[in-house]
């Protein structure tokens, strides 16, 4: 599958903006990405393993937290999944 | 400090984007290439505020919206460069929401004061550092150009204008 590389994290993939991956789900897939980039993990994941809360997933046009196997989710060469850090703000400050 | 540059339409159309949608806040992607001294963006995308709850002073672009948005870039052969959103009756500087809801390290966020309903001021920030836990906010320097990178020779630059000189007129 294809990964697609968000433009803040290609400093950490050797500039890449899509790095392919031969990986049976979406965890595994992740993986891969990050031994191939090991600067990539601490933009991606907490110190306990998680997908950081603002790093959201896209397994081609769904959003893998509503997939029903999530990240165990089995994917195919035909594949792409899309790195997408949230994007929000506003005027006021948090209440 | 870095410089974003934009041509004056893209400029004047994030800016009457912030108009149109007063007293809510607009949003949306700036698509560009990455040079040593900052963005040039050459195309904007607008995207709806999914913050309904309180689009007044709140902004969220849906993250399918992201996707396509990013398929548009790749398919052009540019990048997101950053995005914009307009503060209504508030001053064109990033609040602590900004900031807390800023993960594009690297990319410009771009701010409208909208007061009563006329665009004002605009700033661009970058989001610097290498990492959530030293990330900031640097002003740029926000260069509007009144022709596209490529359509004139090297002099024509001279006619541009900065926001600040701008500004002072």
């Amino acid at each position: 599958m294809k990964i697609f590389i968000p433009t803040p994290l290609r400093p950490y993939a050797s500039g890449k903006d899509t790095v392919k991956v031969s990986a049976s789900t979406i965890t595994a897939a992740l993986d891969e990405l990050t031994q191939a980039h090991p600067d990539l993990r601490k933009h991606l994941f907490t110190t306990e393993g998680k997908v950081r809360s603002f790093v959201n997933l896209y397994l081609n046009d769904e959003d893998v937290r509503y997939l029903p196997a999530k990240e165990a989710t089995a994917i195919t060469d035909s594949d792409t999944l899309s790195i997408i850090p949230s994007i929000a703000g506003g005027s006021q400050p948090r209440q | 400090m870095s410089t974003l540059r934009l041509t004056r339409n893209l400029y004047d159309a994030i800016r009457a984007h912030g108009e149109e949608t007063y007293p809510h806040e607009c949003c949306g992607a700036l698509l560009g290439l990455l040079t040593p001294e900052g963005w040039v963006v050459s195309e904007s995308i607008r995207a709806g505020n999914a913050r309904t709850d309180s689009a007044h002073n709140r902004y969220l672009i849906s993250t399918a919206e992201i996707v396509k948005i990013e398929r548009e870039a790749r398919s052009w052969g540019l990048s997101i460069a950053g995005f914009y959103h307009s503060h209504p009756d508030h001053p064109a500087h990033w609040s602590l929401t900004d900031f807390e809801e800023a993960h594009w390290l690297g990319s410009s966020y771009v701010i409208t004061a909208v007061a009563k309903g006329k665009a004002t001021e605009t700033n661009s920030f970058l989001l610097a550092g290498s990492s959530e836990e030293d990330k900031r906010f640097e002003k740029e320097f926000v260069q509007v150009e009144d022709h596209a990178p490529g359509e004139e020779s090297a002099s024509d630059w001279t006619g541009s204008t900065t926001v600040s000189e701008e500004k002072a007129r």
